[in-house]
């Protein structure tokens, strides 16, 4: 690695709206580092990556010098050919066409005498996926690629400019573990086969693993620049959030309190088998384990909206039979779906919309929904839960991650259930606001609600459950309690 | 030929829907399965294949337009008054002025989209009133019989008399109709530009961050469409032999559903140009042999409704799942370790 950095900002101002985004921020990327970009949503990341690929103007006395010489402006396309290339965390990529015409869309933009040239397209596409290492048809469409695939295809396409800078927006958002750690091996070939990587992550294990620098922005401005050696994500976290976080297990024997939910030998082949397990009043249970190991699929069927083929699922004593998720939602089970952005939440409906979504038959004055009544429900659980908003009436897309979360936690908490099913909830969401999520939990489960937590990150379920059971291939494996093993105990039983 | 029938379900599925439709008409009358009537079908067809691969290239790139019939009804109107104004005119003006006030119409539709920001099934329900009202105030309703000689004269590239005493005639309007498709199909599929379209309607963003000119795609599409309704107008008003300020009104319509049926994806991104023949003629293979079977003109509309549903339902099933599941399974997997 050479000294001379690939990529050096230096006085990066941008206003939007009389509201400053980036203060005088100085950036810096060295040839074939992997260098992460953190700090928590709003935080100027985004603003940042779109000021490098031109897509934002800085304001007069910024300093953009690449390869040693000075762009004075930069446009997308000056960007592009510099080989600045970046994934962005919705991938921009096009669902109708194959693998093959998604990679080399480039060369489809441009051919001699403006005709497409097929082979050209086919080679790109090749040539970019071998260079990674992977296997893809490429005469699959798109769409019908699972999200991991499709994270390839995105960084596979941006090899095909030449790339010698790679941004990747939140890459692992959507991905499971062992997708992860896939991805983050394709990173590390990036980087030494001397493409510069920017990665930008809410997961701090991962940025720790991979990254060669860390740059921290907090509320727009840098906080600054660190070697990974030597950082703890604790560290990391308190640099993003100006905070200390210090996590503790809180969990604690219920065996007093009446069993809420119990489940017999509940089995959907080819999803999961024989599972069986109670859950008491006020309880946390940590269903965790990897991709495939069959936890949403219980959840989905715990909430109705898959039948099981055999075993009883009983609620305080009385066994039930949920026709579809509306006798769930009755019967007082409330699931939180692990797609926030397109299953759970309208986005571009008002917060206020929102958050009544599940809980509009209790509202109703003579069949119609009371205004009165949905504002004070509105107030109440905004109130209580410290949502941040501007109105009511904005639309839920315009709040961050951890908030549009909250607004979900308060549209099923607006039912009164019995028992809540998180799955996981914090995709997406920031260090700091996640923290602000697991507080609200730990509240509900204090005033007597239960609640399952499904997640892949052993962090969460360790410090967060009572119980935690370990799924492998739709069974129970194990069942660990947190206060008898240790944080790394439970990461080895679960990624070995 | 796994991969061509799973790569054009759609249009698999319509050829299918109308062999067994065909089928079924050869049984009801003898009439139906001539190579005379085959040639009737396509005349009759012609017009709105011509429509059809215009709107495909709007729906292609994400927009929808509901005014290129009225449009061309216009376009028949001012062609035909320019015409007589420049002393009876040709072929070769007849298309330049009916594609010129074409492109222009269509164009204003891509100015409201694009450059106003209104959403075009608005704008183009706005401009179908527009043009039709304004149509119909300057015309007076009044239709126009005196059309210049060469323009009502059938042009027939290619006849020849059958065994049995019928004749089937290549007309103009199908040799025009080819070569719209041709051009359509070649600029969609086999040029840069092309590409650029299904990228927009695919994913707007995604090709606003490639560095697509977004305007140019919205002018480029519904002038295309212009273009195609102006000449589709100009073939109309010869296969009539007359132009009637209202002959047009409700085809767009019919257009569309056909349009749809051929697998064209309303919300942009896919669609093909033998997938929108296929969905004309499988709409004029039905009236016909309603027709021929003696079916009252009046369940037309009912019958072809009800085929049009049948044959989006069999294409949007799943139809891999029919084939045999080999293939499959094998596809699965890769990409992971």
């Amino acid at each position: 690695m050479s000294d001379k950095p690939l990529l050096s900002l230096k006085n990066i101002s941008v206003t939007f709206g009389g509201v400053r985004a980036l203060k005088s921020v100085a950036f810096e990327v060295n040839p074939g580092e992997v260098h992460c970009l953190a700090g928590e949503n709003g935080c100027g990341k985004s603003t940042l990556i779109k000021v490098i690929t031109g897509v934002y103007k800085p304001e007069a006395g910024a300093e953009l010098l690449f390869d040693g010489k000075a762009v004075p402006a930069i446009t997308p396309a000056l960007a592009q050919s510099l080989g600045i290339q970046v994934i962005w965390q919705d991938l921009a990529l096009f669902d109708e066409m194959t693998v093959a015409e998604n990679i080399g869309f480039q060369h489809a933009m441009k051919g001699k005498f403006g005709l497409v040239d097929k082979t050209a397209i086919r080679n790109a596409a090749e040539q970019a996926l071998a260079r990674l290492g992977v296997e893809i048809d490429l005469d699959r469409p798109l769409k019908e690629l699972p999200i991991a695939q499709r994270q390839i295809v995105a960084i596979a396409r941006a090899l095909v400019g030449e790339a010698r800078l790679v941004f990747m927006d939140e890459p692992t958002a959507s991905l499971t573990q062992s997708e992860t750690d896939y991805l983050i091996d394709i990173v590390r070939n990036l980087s030494a086969s001397g493409v510069a990587v920017v990665f930008v992550s809410h997961r701090l294990a991962e940025v720790l693993e991979i990254s060669n620098r860390i740059t921290v922005l907090r509320d727009g401005s840098l906080v600054g620049v660190y070697p990974v050696e030597g950082m703890t994500q604790s560290r990391v976290t308190e640099l993003m959030t100006g905070r200390l976080f210090d996590s503790a297990v809180i969990a604690t024997d219920h065996d007093d309190q009446p069993v809420v939910l119990s489940v017999r030998g509940l089995t959907r082949h080819g999803e999961f088998e024989d599972v069986s397990f109670e859950l008491r009043r006020g309880e946390t249970l940590g269903i965790t384990g990897l991709l495939g190991a069959g936890r949403t699929e219980l959840a989905l069927t715990l909430f109705g909206m898959h039948r099981p083929h055999a075993g009883e699922i009983r609620l305080e004593g009385k066994p039930v039979k949920f026709g579809s998720n509306r006798d769930a939602i009755r019967a007082g089970i409330a699931y939180l779906s692990e797609d926030r952005l397109s299953l759970g939440l309208n986005q571009p409906q008002s917060i206020a919309d929102n958050l009544i979504m599940a809980s509009l038959d209790k509202l109703l004055v003579g069949g119609l929904i009371s205004p009165s009544k949905k504002a004070a429900v509105v107030k109440n659980w905004i109130g209580s839960l410290g949502v941040k908003i501007g109105q009511p009436e904005d639309p839920i897309r315009t709040l961050s991650g951890g908030n549009q979360q909250r607004v979900a936690i308060a549209k099923w908490l607006a039912i009164g259930p019995k028992i809540l099913i998180l799955d996981a909830p914090t995709v997406g969401v920031d260090v700091g606001a996640r923290a602000g999520i697991f507080e609200i939990v730990r509240k509900l489960a204090a005033q007597g609600l239960s609640i399952i937590l499904i997640s892949d990150e052993a962090p969460e379920v360790y410090f967060n459950s009572d119980r935690i059971v370990h799924m492998v291939e739709g069974r129970f494996h194990a069942t660990y309690d947190p206060r008898a093993m240790s944080m790394t105990e439970l990461e080895t039983a679960i990624y070995a | 030929m796994r991969r061509l029938i799973l790569g054009n379900t759609t249009e698999f599925a319509l050829v299918v829907v109308t062999i067994l439709l065909c089928a079924g008409l050869s049984l009801g009358t003898d009439r139906f399965l001539t190579v005379s009537n085959a040639f009737d079908v396509l005349n009759v067809s012609a017009v709105n294949i011509i429509f059809a691969v215009g709107l495909l290239v709007v729906l292609i790139s994400g927009g929808i337009d509901i005014s290129f019939a009225v449009a061309a009804s216009v376009v028949q109107y001012v062609t035909v008054l320019a015409l007589s104004a420049l002393g009876g005119g040709n072929w070769a003006e007849g298309f330049i002025i009916a594609g010129g006030v074409g492109i222009g119409l269509g164009v204003i539709n891509a100015f409201l989209v694009w450059r106003l920001k209104i959403i075009s099934i608005v704008a183009t329900i706005s401009t179908f009133n527009i043009f039709f009202g304004l149509l119909m105030f300057f015309t007076k309703g009044v239709s126009i019989y005196d059309l210049p000689e060469w323009l009502s004269t059938r042009v027939v590239f290619y006849e020849h008399e059958m065994s049995d005493g019928s004749w089937i005639e290549l007309t103009l309007p199908v040799v025009v109709m080819i070569l719209c498709c041709i051009t359509t199909w070649f600029m969609i599929s086999r040029t840069t530009i092309g590409r650029q379209l299904y990228a927009f309607g695919d994913n707007p963003e995604g090709a606003r961050r490639f560095g697509i000119n977004i305007g140019a795609m919205h002018y480029l599409s519904f002038g295309w469409l212009g273009l195609m309704a102006g000449i589709a107008g100009l073939m109309q008003a010869h296969y009539a032999q007359e132009v009637v300020p209202n002959a047009l009104y409700g085809r767009e319509l019919d257009v569309l559903a056909a349009t749809v049926l051929g697998g064209a994806r309303l919300g942009g991104g896919k669609g093909s140009v033998i997938g929108c023949v296929l969905g004309v003629l499988l709409v004029s293979i039905t009236q016909n042999g309603l027709n021929l079977m003696g079916v009252s003109p009046f369940a037309f509309k009912m019958v072809v409704g009800a085929i049009i549903l049948i044959a989006i339902t069999l294409s949007s099933t799943r139809f891999d799942r029919l084939l045999p599941s080999a293939m499959n399974s094998s596809k699965q997997g890769s990409a992971r370790r």
